[in-house]
């Protein structure tokens, strides 16, 4: 029997505004908010809000057989409350139905995992504990941003106490195996994954409306038929993608809706399950490790990082934000510490890329700027602020570490005086009973 | 293919950006080993690199019959070209021009620059280009801006052969959207009557099509491209004596190349930093304007001119500037940044320059946006990672634009036309 794990992935950043570098000092305020709502309502219209109808349709219309995972990024769920909240309602109601399984990932849809394994920590626990306070699940699998996966990672998730993962099914990385079986990590052996098909996810996501493709137009019934042929062998089809593939990157007009209401019929006719992430991971034993040096991600053909530290401008960014993580996590300051989280979306880095000067493709499809030099210098203007307000917090002679044992006097500091101060009154009391009882006496 | 090509400038001496142009295409068309030019200029100076062309100066060309000893011309003449080429021409003498003023080989002189007289100038280039069409075999017909479009016409009348024109700049670039109705007419008749219109950008091609009233099928873009540098100027090394960055502005200072933005956007820059400097270099008819207006700003410390640059000096100031910014209003292409960033300089331009449709590793602003100009600047100035990076892109981005290709497009164009 075959099963398809369909994984959605939810996420928009806080899009900066014209941020010039005269504003350093002045004004801190980073975000446009006028194209992130109209962003953010245009998406949550066309997509987000019919797509989670859909699923609800389905999900009770085959009363529980219907099953997907979704994943979406804190800065998206603090997008969507400020300006979408019907869309986390939708989320909330898919939730209680049982049929839908949230996973884990950083909160501000970071790339810390590659540089700083104390913030990553951090983003994770503040995710999970966000989705259960929204939607009452506590997720056991990890998703990390834009699917990057390597040994490292796989170590300091299971260090974490995941043993479920998912990432790419990267050709590199397989060469002749099939991504259509459960694997573990060839580092931490505890640490199961599930890989992604990316033919058949692609299929959906980028195919599906392309007139020049030969198998255009794709059907319900020719796309079971296409996994249903798969070697009776592979159990396993995970089609991951992009929430937005419903209603945005395919418009409705296209027919990717039904489109994806016929499919469980189909799928049922010929026998295919739907299942979740955990579900399949738990059921399924892995066929054997999966050995991943460098990072693989499910960005563009090389699968690899290059969309967000391929070339200079992004590196020197990304080490300049990260120089300042560790002193970030000593301040208090809560505007501080959002604005860190916002700062680190890997689509910042994102639009620095300068891959699609060659391929001409969809990097520059996504940026709100004009050239990758604009993205560069609006971060780094913004980024100089930022770092200015964290200097500010504390002075820059005292170093991270004096600073840390500082701070830890400072905190105790009340702890003590009120210790003492019982104890002073413990002292007093005593004396004045005993004045009591000698004035008696 | 044999063409017959009409310019007016060609290095060394040369005034303008056509010559650096003119040279680069015909340097690049000459590779292609069945290419034949032959390039028409107002007055040779002697010292031109004729190794891949061959040079006729019109000033060199007999419009009236002088019965002129060998020896004679040879004295005269032989340092522009081969004394049987004036007796050759002298019999292609195909009117009565006695009553024109000529010196006694029969020629009229020409200035080669840009006089006053400059519309009975290119009057006289078109009488001489008579006698060289009639002298001279060739397939097709090239030529150079304005100047040249009568006498490529009247090729054109001789000879029937296709006329392609090659625009470098409109009249309405020149004086900012105010054409001379004289010079304009030049311009249309030529376009009305040649047979292909060459642009230098995406950018001309749209000002010849809307205001010119050409149809589209009939202009073609050809982006301009640039010389890889010699030894002895990537020898040079950096210059200045100060610690800090140094912004540099290099060209005319004059309207259309937009210089009160560029101190309009130093002025923003330096009330918030300290270690970047301004230049600008070159000199035109509104440098006393601009130092006026660096002086009023209060920034005259940080801001300095330096008068007009020639060859060397000009790369000298290149290798020594840390960022290079061209605001001009409006430039069918611009081919300097292109040499900046050939020195290995970061370059700002402006999206109204042509080579902007080309250039991908520079930053683009808008020649009014001094405020986008003042952020690049100081991002430039203050990030090692985008400069570095400006740098090394910009010079690998640039040393792909080649006149070779440039060739190869118009030389697809000859091919259409000649059957």
């Amino acid at each position: 029997m075959k099963t398809i794990c369909f994984y959605f992935q939810i996420h928009q950043p806080f899009r900066l505004k014209r941020y010039r570098f005269f504003n350093i000092g002045r004004d801190h305020y980073y975000y446009d908010d006028f194209s992130n709502e109209d962003i953010l309502q245009q998406i949550a219209g066309r997509s987000y809000i019919p797509a989670n109808r859909m699923l609800l349709d389905l999900i009770n219309q085959y009363k529980g057989r219907f099953k997907v995972a979704i994943s979406i990024s804190g800065v998206a769920l603090d997008q969507l409350e400020i300006y979408a909240p019907e869309v986390i309602d939708g989320l909330r109601e898919l939730s209680k139905t049982g049929g839908v399984e949230f996973l884990s990932e950083t909160y501000g849809h970071s790339l810390s995992s590659l540089i700083d394994p104390v913030e990553f920590r951090l983003q994770v626990k503040q995710h999970t504990e966000k989705i259960k306070l929204l939607f009452g699940q506590e997720p056991t699998v990890l998703r990390n941003t834009e699917l990057i996966y390597s040994d490292d990672i796989s170590d300091l998730a299971y260090k974490m106490g995941y043993r479920k993962m998912i990432t790419e099914g990267a050709k590199h990385i397989l060469g002749w195996k099939s991504p259509n079986y459960v694997y573990q990590s060839a580092t931490s052996t505890g640490l199961k994954l599930l890989l992604k098909n990316s033919r058949f996810s692609d299929d959906i996501a980028f195919r599906f409306s392309n007139y020049n493709w030969s198998e255009y137009p794709l059907t319900a019934d020719k796309f079971i038929a296409w996994i249903a042929a798969t070697p009776p062998e592979e159990q396993i089809i995970n089609l991951f993608m992009n929430y937005e593939t419903f209603g945005n990157m395919q418009p409705s007009h296209t027919g990717i809706f039904e489109f994806m209401k016929a499919l469980p019929r189909f799928a049922f006719e010929k026998n295919i399950e739907f299942a979740t992430p955990s579900e399949i991971l738990d059921n399924h034993a892995s066929v054997g490790p999966i050995s991943v040096p460098n990072p693989i991600s499910w960005a563009d053909e090389e699968r690899d990082l290059s969309a967000w530290l391929g070339n200079k401008l992004q590196q020197s960014a990304f080490e300049t934000l990260y120089k300042y993580g560790e002193r970030v996590r000593l301040c208090e300051d809560r505007k501080l510490k959002q604005d860190w989280l916002y700062l680190q979306t890997s689509d910042h880095f994102y639009y620095m890329s300068t891959k699609h000067f060659s391929d001409g493709s969809i990097h520059s499809q996504f940026s709100p700027y004009q050239s990758p030099y604009d993205a560069f210098n609006n971060y780094m203007n913004v980024l100089s602020d930022f770092i200015g307000r964290v200097k500010a917090q504390y002075p820059d002679t005292v170093d991270n570490e004096e600073l840390n044992s500082l701070l830890t006097i400072i905190h105790n500091q009340e702890k003590i005086i009120k210790k003492l101060e019982a104890e002073l009154k413990s002292v007093t009391d005593a004396n004045t009973a005993k004045l009591v009882k000698k004035s008696e006496e | 293919m044999r063409a017959l090509m009409f310019g007016w400038e060609f290095p060394p001496h040369i005034l303008g950006g056509l010559g650096t142009a003119s040279y680069g295409l015909t340097k690049g068309m000459s590779l292609q080993p069945d290419m034949e030019i032959l390039f028409v200029i107002p007055k040779p100076w002697g010292d031109e690199d004729q190794s891949f062309l061959k040079i006729i100066g019109a000033n060199n060309t007999p419009i009236v019959w002088k019965d002129v000893p060998f020896d004679i011309v040879k004295e005269r003449l032989g340092k522009y070209m081969n004394p049987e080429e004036y007796y050759r021409l002298r019999d292609h003498i195909y009117a009565d021009f006695n009553y024109m003023y000529t010196n006694d080989l029969g020629c009229i002189e020409f200035s080669g620059r840009y006089p006053n007289n400059i519309l009975e100038e290119t009057n006289n280039y078109s009488i001489v280009a008579g006698v060289i069409a009639r002298t001279y075999p060739y397939d097709v017909i090239h030529a150079h801006d304005w100047l040249t479009y009568p006498a490529g016409l009247h090729a054109k009348s001789i000879s029937g052969k296709p006329l392609v024109i090659h625009v470098h700049a409109t009249e309405f670039d020149r004086s900012r959207g105010n054409p001379n109705p004289i010079v304009y007419g030049i311009e249309k008749d030529g376009m009305d009557n040649c047979d292909h219109i060459i642009c230098v950008s995406n950018l001309t091609r749209k000002t010849v099509i809307e205001n010119y009233h050409q149809p589209e099928w009939k202009v073609t873009t050809v982006h301009n491209a640039v010389e890889p540098l010699s030894p002895e100027i990537e020898a040079i090394e950096r210059l200045a004596g100060v610690p800090e960055k140094i912004v540099t502005f290099l060209g005319r200072i004059t309207m259309q190349k937009g210089p009160e933005f560029f101190v309009e956007a130093a002025t923003l820059v330096l009330k918030k930093t300290k270690h970047i400097r301004f230049v600008m270099a070159g000199s035109g008819d509104m440098m006393n304007q601009m130092i006026q207006l660096v002086a009023e700003r209060g920034i005259a410390d940080k801001f300095h001119f330096t008068g007009f640059l020639r060859g060397r000096q000009v790369y000298e100031m290149l290798k020594s500037s840390d960022v290079y910014v061209m605001p001009s209003v409006s430039e069918p292409f611009g081919i300097s940044p292109l040499e900046a960033m050939q020195c290995g300089v970061p370059s700002i331009i402006s999206y109204q320059s042509g080579c902007s449709e080309i250039l991908n590793h520079v930053i683009k602003t808008d020649y009014w946006d001094v405020e986008a100009m003042a952020d690049a600047i100081y991002s430039i100035c203050t990030h090692p990672g985008m400069a570095e990076f400006l740098k090394e892109e910009g010079k690998k981005e640039v040393d792909e634009i080649k006149w070779e290709y440039a060739g190869q497009k118009v030389r697809d164009i000859y091919n259409r036309l000649v059957h």
